[in-house]
């Protein structure tokens, strides 16, 4: 879990992301285009996101389509996120059996 | 040639004999695909079926490609509700990339139809079936149920 929070600790990093979410399945050239970052920051980027898992590739010819893949965010949410909701969902079903016993049971 | 539409890889610690197991298996789907069992004699041109525990199918296809423990190719075919079968079918593909002491699986999923009412669903499924796969072959436990499936 370490290196997808380490990945997304960074502006530039979550822009990219942010860039494949409003259009997925783009090349190094088209993230590169209208982004400030040079080509080689950009590069420098990908790669880290990519080894976090956080981007998937695929080859399409001679060039490489970037993917945003939520997976490992879900992976995240899944394993340790959802446990604090399952603890407040419990609570209310609690609650709900209580209010829903009658009066000389409570 | 067209881009795929969607792309999601999870990297899981295990073998890719044991992955394709996970994959092919009712078995095991029964306990990450929400209930449901695949079912396929997995030869190239065989029809696969993944079945609802209600009995009801979830989709059905065609194996396309099949050379284990790397790639699986199917034809996807939702059969559940009548706006989504009376679309055509999708693909899918896996692929299972060996990495050190775990294996990379890639899951694209294209050839969706003009205008497909499919397309929106997956991106809300793919996600927790491959997160629900990687915890059940890392664990050995399924998933808990997702938003605790049953509280009313």
């Amino acid at each position: 879990m370490d290196n997808v929070f380490k990945a997304l600790a960074d502006a530039s990093r979550r822009l990219l992301l942010d860039r494949l979410f409003v259009r997925n399945g783009q090349t190094l050239g088209e993230l590169c285009a209208d982004l400030e970052m040079t080509r080689q920051a950009v590069t420098k980027h990908l790669a880290i996101l990519e080894d976090a898992g956080l981007v998937a590739t695929v080859r399409r010819g001679r060039e490489k389509l970037h993917y945003l893949n939520p997976v490992p965010i879900r992976d995240i949410q899944d394993r340790w996120i959802a446990k604090f909701e399952r603890n407040r969902l419990d609570a209310l079903n609690d609650l709900k059996r209580r209010l829903e016993k009658p009066d000389d049971q409570a | 040639m067209t881009r795929p539409d969607f792309v999601y890889a999870i990297q899981i610690a295990t073998t890719p004999e044991r992955l394709w197991e996970a994959l092919t298996s009712a078995e095991f789907t029964s306990r990450y695909w929400h209930g449901r069992r695949v079912a396929s004699t997995w030869r190239k041109g065989d029809p696969v079926v993944m079945t609802r525990s209600d009995g009801g199918a979830d989709f059905e296809g065609e194996i396309l490609e099949v050379d284990p423990p790397r790639r699986l190719v199917f034809r996807f075919h939702v059969q559940d509700g009548a706006a989504m079968q009376a679309e055509g079918p999708s693909r899918v593909t896996y692929d299972l990339k060996p990495e050190g002491s775990t294996v990379r699986l890639t899951v694209t999923h294209d050839e969706f139809p003009e205008g497909s009412a499919v397309h929106a669903g997956i991106s809300q499924g793919w996600p927790g079936i491959l997160s629900g796969l990687k915890t059940l072959l890392e664990t050995g436990r399924p998933m808990p149920a997702a938003a605790a499936a049953g509280c009313d």
